[in-house]
Order: C-alpha cells, then structure tokens, then sequence
C-alpha cells in the first residue's frame, strides 16, 4: 500500500513537471449543469468550447466540473482546482450566491477568475478586485435597462418579483435605480420555488399594472406555466433571464408578447455575432442563448489576453485583460474601472417563430453604454 | 378578503397533494414499522413515467395512468428485492438503505433521461381558471388537484374501515405476528401495501409534475414536508395523514404570504422578505414542536 502510494505520488510530480514545462494553460469551469438551473451551465460551457475549439489552440486545457448549484459544492471544486490542478484561470460559476463562496478567497490567492454570468453588486463595489474580471454584466444592469424602458413606456403601477439572493435583490434594486417611479409591492419568493400560486395570488390581489419579474433557469418556467393558467392578465417584463430560447420554448404560446432586455440577441447585426450563431448552431444543433453568448465572449477574451501574456506574469496578463481586445458577439465592449463591462442593453420582444415556436425578436435599443452604480465603491 | 381566500386554497391545494405523499409513508411505516426515505423516488418516478408516456401519446391522462401504475410496479419491486430484507432490521438501517435507494434513483434517472427538466403541461381541458362564488378566479388545475386529494381521501377512508383489505391493514398495525398466525399472506399483504403508498406518491407526483417541471430529485423537499406531516399527525394514521397535511398545507402557504407583508409594515421590502420568509421557512416546524409538546405521538396516534 505504501509502496502504491509513493509510485502513485512519483507518477503525479512527473505529470506536475511536464506541463510546467510546456507552458500549458489551465482553466477550470466550475458551472451549473445538473438542476433546474442546468441549461445556463449547459450553454456557458458549449459556447465556450466552441471558441476555444475555433482557436485552433492546443496548448489549452479546460477542465469542467458540475457544481449542481450548492456553494458548498462549487468551494470545494474551486479548492480542488487551485490547489490539485493549479489552474491559472477560473470560469464558469452561473449562480451569484456561489460566487460569492468561491471568488473572494480565489482571487485572494492569485488566481484569475473571469466570470461568464454571475455579477453581484459586492464583486462590482466594495469587494471588486484586480484578478476579477467580468465579461458578462453587473446583475443589475439588464434589470436597470427594464426599469428604464417601463418608465419610457409609461407604466405607473409595476409589481416586482424576484427570489431572495443576492442576485434578486440586485434585480430589483437595478429596476428601482432607473424607474424612479413608485412601485405597488415588492415580493421575494425562495431560491429554487416550484410553486408560485400564493404570489400569483398577491399579484391579482394588487392594482398592479405590469408585472417585471426576475426567475432564471426553471423557477420561470415553473411560474410562467402558472401564470398562464391562472388568468391574471396585465403584461409581463423581465430581463432575458427569465425569457432565454429555452424557457420560452418550454413555456410555450404564454410567452409570446413579453418584453425583455439583454446585453445581447442572436439577430445583433454584427460579423462576429453571425459567425457565432451559426457556428453553434452547426455544432449544437440549437439557437444559442445569452448564456451561450457569454461563455463564447468570455473564452474569447481570455483567448485575446493569452495572445499576449501568460498569466504566470499576473501584471502583463492583466492589462491584456483590461484591453478587452476581442470581436465581442454583442457589439462594443468595453470595461469600466472595476473590470465589469461598459455596453449597450437591448429591447426584445417574444414573437411566433417561422416554426410556431416563440423566440426574441430584437426591438431596440434600451439605455446605451450602461455601466453599473458600483464602480465608485471599488478601490483597487 | 379573496386574497385570503384564494390562499385559503392555495393552502388546502398543498395539503391535499401532501397527503398523497404522507398516506402511503404512514400505512408503510404504521403496518410495517418501516421508515422509507425512498417515497419521494416513487413521487420523481411517476412524474417522469408520466411525462414520458404523455410526450409519446399526446394525452396527459393516458400519461397519468401510465405514472401511477409504473410507480405501482417499481414499489412492488423495491419491496420485494430491497426492503423486504429491512423488516426485522433497526430503523437506522433502513434509513440507511432507502437513503442509498433515493441515490440509486436520483443518479439512475439522471443517466437515463439527462439532468435537464422535462416537460409536462397540464391537459387542455383543465387548463385556464374559472370564476368562484365570491368573483375570485381560480386556476381549474388546482380544483382538480385538491378534488383529487379529497377523493382518494375518502377512497382511503372506505377502504380502510369498511373492506377485508382494510381490515387486514387495521390487523397488521395492531397486531402483525397474530394476523400471521391466523393465516393471512402477510407478505403479500405488505407488497402490496408498499405498491399502494408508491402509486399514491406517483399520483401526486405527476399532477404536481404538470404544474412545475419534473426533475431529478423533485421528490426529496416534499418528502420532509411528508415527514412533518405523519409526525404532527401521528404516524401510522390516515385521519391523522389528511389532517396534518392541511394544517401544514395552509400554515405553510398563509405564513409564507402574510408573514413578509406583516414585517413590511415596520421594515424594508426585502428585509422584510428575508426575515418573513426565514419565519415562515421555520413555521410548521415551530407548529410540529408545539403540537408535539402537547401530544407527544401527534394528533391522531394511531398506536397508544
């Protein structure tokens, strides 16, 4: 048994050795791929595959592993990776109450990790932090675009509902910033709740005049099959969380004239969004979502900093980071002072598809170059 | 005042689905002395069999035929290659071995069908809402659920007082060794007791499956519920199932409604949300503590 280990332990320091001296890349993906919440996971990591795949670059090893949306579970994992693998860039986390169990002490440790989704407001403001980057949004900022977009419109009573975690109260407090108007209730429902008919109840119990929801992954499915029997009839908005390819096609003739706001759409009309639409859907066989759109973008900025660093020398990596020199799928990009982007969020409408399926229909343009109301908190 | 009651029977909907779920736990755990953690598998098997059948057919009822037998057969099954052994065996192993039983399930439907949700949606004929006496609106799909509940309540109650197999049942939870002796199969009996819990947990499963999504452990937070239930109504009881599934059904959802609204009138909406909804997260279990304080074996003990 000893004899085994210490060949075993032998065997591990060569294999140690010899990617040290290929100067390979290592990136871990910690992301959701089990659960109500899978198909975010699912598609942050197809799209970023996918570009590592259309890199051509084979000195890039990414390792993935499910955290099944348990924080205890994604510590663990971000543990395994630093200290067992040594990666030197982190990925992948889709749910902002894990990102909050694993960033902070990753980053402490001289670890990059660049976020595809996950955007709370403390990694933005007062617990930002030179090795975190994110190549998605700040949580509030599709949220902040709706309330701007309700009020334009002209909606005077909206109820608001979101579930109770960091990313919730980021979702409301984002559509209060921009609305400025007031709002009938505020409810928060339990992270991963399957049944909403005591808020529906509320909802129709209220003189509500609009409904801007915020439930990713299943939660939305869920309530919006629920909603659509339960014969409350004011219309819908939320960010496109709750209004992605997947949920609207599960949800069915529901959704169609709902309107959600994204940093992105598959009909942006740009060539690097082209390219990558239909690259997926060639590999995947499936439109991608805004998910996938995120984890294309955030391989390709990693891909653009590699270009011209190794992250072994923190400092020059960094900068290529702060670059942000990469064709971003949604058009500009650029990142603000706390490393979290600068970009346009966009209108949609849930239309019938040229299949009888609902899918987004891009409207226009919401709020131009938003950028998050934390950025003055950090101090980097 | 309809929003009361409305949440009266958003409540009474809960509970009713409940005690689907508790019913088949306390008549295995009141005939056979058996605590099986793998109930709500039976609950995910049924939505899932349910799911499938549906997708393939076209029809939800077809499907809900399908779910329930399926979860019927796969009951049968446990009992007679797993859980037969547990019997004679302290409690800690068969919670033990159910517990290994839920992962079996759980990794098993996972590899099978993928970890991604199916989908389920109610029929058409049950889908919209119709106007309650009072003008509160209501969804049909509900009505149906809590019909449902009642109906096999009711079915229970019959078959429990009034036929041979109940009669056998009653035998079984005062007495097994003797019914054994007076030449009743108790084997059989027992199969077939564990086959009905597991339809029953089927049934609901499917009907709840059509109104949310139907996913791999779906099962596991009803199944707490289910335990609450059978504790606070005395375990082994069917009256005390159905009571203790309504009362948990309605404090459940009035407390997770009324709670938060009640602290927003002295608090922020979403301190008010996390402190109300952390009380209310707590609520049947400060109600199960006091009911047991007062009546240790619960309110309808079935044994003294």
């Amino acid at each position: 048994m000893k004899k085994l280990a210490s060949v075993g332990l032998g065997l591990l320091m060569t294999a140690a050795t010899a990617t040290a001296q290929a100067e390979e890349v290592k990136i871990g993906m910690i992301t959701t791929l089990s659960g109500g919440g899978s198909h975010l996971g699912v598609d942050v990591r197809d799209g970023f595959m996918l570009a590592i795949e259309r890199s051509g670059r084979d000195d890039i090893e990414v390792l993935v592993q499910d955290d099944a949306n348990r924080p205890d579970l994604a510590r663990s994992l971000s543990n395994e990776f630093m200290q067992r693998d040594e990666v030197d860039i982190l990925t992948g986390i889709i749910f902002s109450n894990l990102a909050m169990a694993v960033v902070p002490a990753a980053v402490r440790q001289g670890t990059f990790y660049i976020s595809p989704n996950a955007g709370p407001s403390d990694l933005a403001g007062r617990m930002c932090h030179e090795n975190y980057f994110n190549a998605a949004w700040q949580n509030n900022n599709l949220h902040e675009a709706m309330g701007a977009y309700m009020k334009t419109e002209g909606f005077e009573r909206p109820l608001l509902l979101a579930p109770n975690y960091p990313a919730g109260t980021d979702a409301l407090a984002g559509f209060k910033h921009r609305y400025e108007g007031e709002v009938v209730d505020e409810i928060y429902t339990q992270m991963g709740q399957t049944d909403y008919a005591a808020e529906i109840a509320q909802i129709r119990a209220s003189d509500a005049d609009s409904l801007f929801f915020f439930l990713p992954g299943g939660m939305g499915i869920s309530f919006m099959k629920q909603w659509e029997n339960s014969g409350v009839d004011i219309p819908l908005f939320g960010a496109a969380f709750s209004f992605d390819e997947i949920i609207i096609k599960a949800v069915g003739s529901a959704a169609v004239g709902t309107m959600n706001t994204s940093q992105w759409a598959y009909d942006l009309d740009n060539e690097a969004n082209h390219a990558f639409v239909e690259a997926f859907r060639e590999a995947y066989g499936r439109t991608p979502t805004l998910y996938a759109s995120q984890g294309f973008d955030t391989a390709n900025l990693i891909l653009s900093a590699l270009d011209k660093a190794h992250p072994d020398d923190q400092d020059a990596f960094r900068e290529a980071l702060r670059e942000a020199d990469f064709d971003s799928v949604r058009g500009e990009f650029r990142f603000g002072p706390n490393h979290h982007p600068i970009q346009d969020i966009y209108v949609r409408e849930v239309v019938e598809g040229d299949d009888g399926q609902p899918t987004n229909r891009l409207v226009g343009i919401a709020v131009e170059d938003i950028q998050d109301i934390y950025h003055t908190q950090c101090e980097m | 005042m309809t929003l009361f009651i409305e949440q009266l029977f958003n409540g009474l909907q809960l509970g009713t689905m409940l005690f689907l779920m508790a019913s088949g736990l306390t008549l295995v755990f009141g005939v056979m002395g058996l605590i099986n953690l793998a109930h709500g598998s039976f609950y995910m098997v049924g939505a899932y069999a349910t799911a499938l059948v549906s997708a393939a057919t076209g029809s939800f009822f077809v499907g809900l035929a399908a779910g329930i037998t399926v979860a019927a057969v796969v009951g049968a099954l446990v009992e007679l290659i797993v859980v037969r052994r547990l019997y004679h065996r302290p409690h800690l192993d068969q919670v033990l071995a159910t517990f290994a039983l839920i992962l079996i399930f759980s990794e098993g439907t996972r590899w099978l069908f993928g970890s991604s949700p199916l989908w389920l949606n109610p029929p058409e004929v049950l889908s919209g809402s119709v106007n309650l006496p009072g003008g509160l609106r209501y969804p049909i799909y509900r009505l149906v659920i809590i019909a449902v509940g009642i109906a096999v309540a009711v079915g229970m109650y019959f078959l429990i007082s009034r036929t041979r197999l109940g009669m056998r049942i009653r035998a079984g939870e005062s007495d097994r060794e003797m019914i054994g002796a007076l030449g009743v199969n108790i084997a059989r009996l027992y199969t077939l007791v564990f086959a009905m819990g597991a339809a029953l947990a089927g049934l609901a499963g499917a009907m709840v499956g059509a109104l949310q999504s139907v996913q791999v452990g779906m099962g596991e937070p009803v199944l707490i519920l289910a335990f609450v239930v059978i504790v606070i109504g005395g375990i082994g009881s069917i009256k005390g199932a159905l009571y203790g599934a309504i009362l948990v059904g309605v404090v459940d959802t009035l407390g997770r409604v009324f709670l938060p609204s009640f602290f927003g009138q002295f608090m922020s909406p979403s301190e008010a949300a996390g402190v109300g909804s952390a009380i209310a997260a707590m609520l049947i279990y400060i109600l199960m503590a006091v009911i047991l304080a007062f009546k240790p074996k619960g309110l309808f003990a079935a044994h003294d």
